[in-house]
């Protein structure tokens, strides 16, 4: 764990530090989650392959790094700069946003992956027999952020505003 | 010809601003422009180009080519049916046979395709993109025969907006929208994909075949480690042997390759550079081969005959929209193309076939090797100007 650790954080300063001229201010935080993702993703793939026991136990705590990197973009973005009050509005708005994004992705990738949502069978057993199959690729991660792509090209027709001009 | 042409004339001002099917136009003028080059898009003067081909005529070229290769598809279909069944058939029922089978394939691919298209340039008001004459036409070609219809129509609309149409349509895609419709099928539905049922028409269902017939491709076999069941390599090179439909005949592509490279269409860096990265790759894990992974030893030229190796460098990779556009970066990632193939190929036992990885990932790197390329010529000339 403390090699890991290590690992990422080291290589994590050194690719920030050479971007650290071209990234625009306002996504750094973004920016910097995906790096620290990509390395810790990097980690925890050599655990499971030479490690396979140490990485059983570790890899939740691999996992939050992403998961804490979030809560810290929004404390970065937003509380610094705000009252407690607006703060908690924000954090529960933002928790929500979250909330029902996920929400939306498990549906659609459940519904189509599947054939359930809530584990209930929602396609009819005559579908099946017509030669109807679940989509495989809906199970796969990229899939999730296709169907987020979708939500998003979906929002942004809706309300144009928030399309930025060139 | 000239009634066709007439008639075109006469529907034409209902089209126009005004026009009581106005909002039809961009439709109407898509199927004018197939059918008839426009004289005069280009103003007399100034610097543009007035060659009598655009994309329309370029596109057909493509599908031209490809016909050699869809013939024999259809035939081997046929073929391989009746060798699975034990019978014997003559040469017109066999490809009849094999037709029968791939024209409900070619018909769903187009009408999926255009038909996603259709709605998008109706929202858009654009013009019509005529991009999908070439997907639609290989879509069918590298997909196995039993795959069912409705999949090969999902995967095909999935393919044209998330590959195309969200990144603006034919000219902005990133990756190739045949093998992306491809890989869809492949990762959603890898049941009806792979293994050794689909390849041949009727084998799923299991009715009167022959004992000891086996579907397996070529490629699942050596993957598999059994590289002494190979076939021979006369049948490799002519394509007797079960796989997608137009990939299995090296000389029907290569008929292919010689209209695109003939007519200038298709680029003959990176063919050159798909096949060199190929074989260097062969090589080297011929030098490298273990007593573990008989696979390794497979000598390098029956590596570009298996499998779409063949196809994919011919047809998929010199796509210009989705290949490296500078001249260097064409040899970079056609040998990376060749290279990655069979490396993934050979190493990795879940995918026995590569060609379709490499191309897709070397589609999305194409722009950053074009940006290192155009990078390092502006320093050459930079340090010429200095010196």
């Amino acid at each position: 764990m403390s090699l890991s650790v290590l690992f990422v954080l080291a290589f994590a300063n050194v690719i920030i530090s050479l971007l650290r001229n071209t990234i625009p201010s306002r996504i750094r935080i973004i920016v910097q989650l995906v790096v620290i993702a990509a390395l810790v993703i990097l980690v925890d793939q050599v655990l499971k392959a030479f490690a396979y026991d140490v990485s059983k136990q570790l890899s939740v705590f691999v996992g939050l790094i992403i998961t804490n990197c979030i809560i810290m973009g929004r404390l970065e973005a937003f509380a610094l700069g705000n009252k407690p009050w607006p703060s908690f509005l924000d954090g529960i708005g933002n928790g929500a946003g979250y909330a029902i994004i996920l929400i939306i992705v498990a549906f659609f990738r459940e519904l189509f992956g599947s054939g359930t949502v809530w584990g209930i069978e929602i396609v009819p057993k005559g579908f099946y027999d017509f030669g109807y199959v679940n989509n495989g690729l809906m199970i796969l991660p990229p899939m999730a952020l296709i169907v987020v792509a979708v939500i998003i090209w979906v929002q942004r027709s809706r309300t144009t505003e928030l399309i930025e001009s060139k | 010809m000239k009634a066709l042409r007439n008639y075109i004339d006469k529907i034409k001002p209902n089209f126009e601003k005004g026009g009581k099917l106005e909002k039809w136009l961009p439709i109407f003028e898509s199927f004018e422009t197939f059918l008839y080059v426009l004289g005069d898009t280009a103003p007399k003067k100034g610097a543009h180009i007035r060659d009598a081909v655009d994309l329309k005529r370029v596109m057909s070229v493509v599908v031209i080519s490809l016909i050699p290769a869809l013939l024999f598809g259809m035939w081997n279909v046929g073929a391989l049916h009746y060798a699975s069944i034990g019978e014997n058939a003559d040469f017109w029922t066999t490809f009849g046979f094999g037709f029968i089978k791939v024209l409900p394939l070619i018909l769903v691919s187009y009408i999926a395709g255009l038909g996603t298209e259709f709605v998008f340039v109706y929202i858009k008001g654009h013009e019509i993109e005529e991009g999908f004459l070439v997907s639609g036409m290989l879509i069918p070609l590298i997909v196995p025969v039993d795959v069912p219809l409705w999949m090969v129509a999902v995967a095909t609309i999935f393919a044209v907006i998330f590959g195309k149409e969200v990144f603006g349509g034919t000219g902005m895609n990133v990756v190739n929208p045949a093998l992306l419709t491809r890989a869809f099928l492949f990762f959603a539905y890898p049941a009806f994909m792979s293994g050794d049922k689909v390849w041949i028409a009727g084998l799923g269902e299991g009715n009167g075949i022959v004992d000891g017939f086996s579907g397996a491709t070529p490629l699942a076999n050596a993957a598999a480690g059994l590289t002494d069941k190979l076939p021979s390599i006369y049948d490799m090179f002519m394509g007797f042997i079960p796989g997608s439909i137009g990939e299995t005949s090296f000389l029907a592509i290569m008929i292919g390759a010689i209209i695109l490279l003939y007519t200038g269409v298709g680029s003959w860096k990176i063919m050159l550079s798909v096949f060199l990265g190929g074989i260097t790759m062969g090589l080297l894990l011929n030098i490298f081969a273990t007593d573990t992974n008989p696979y390794m030893a497979l000598p390098w030229y029956e590596h570009l005959m298996l499998g779409g190796f063949a196809f994919g460098a011919v047809f998929m990779a010199t796509d210009p929209v989705t290949a490296a556009q500078t001249e260097r970066g064409k040899w970079i990632y056609g040998f990376l193309i060749g290279f990655i193939a069979i490396l993934v190929r050979v190493l990795n036992p879940a995918y026995p076939e590569g060609v379709m990885m490499a191309i897709l990932l070397m589609n999305v790197f194409a722009p950053l090797i074009d940006h290192y390329v155009v990078q390092a010529n502006i320093k050459k000339r930079l340090k010429r100007a200095q010196a």
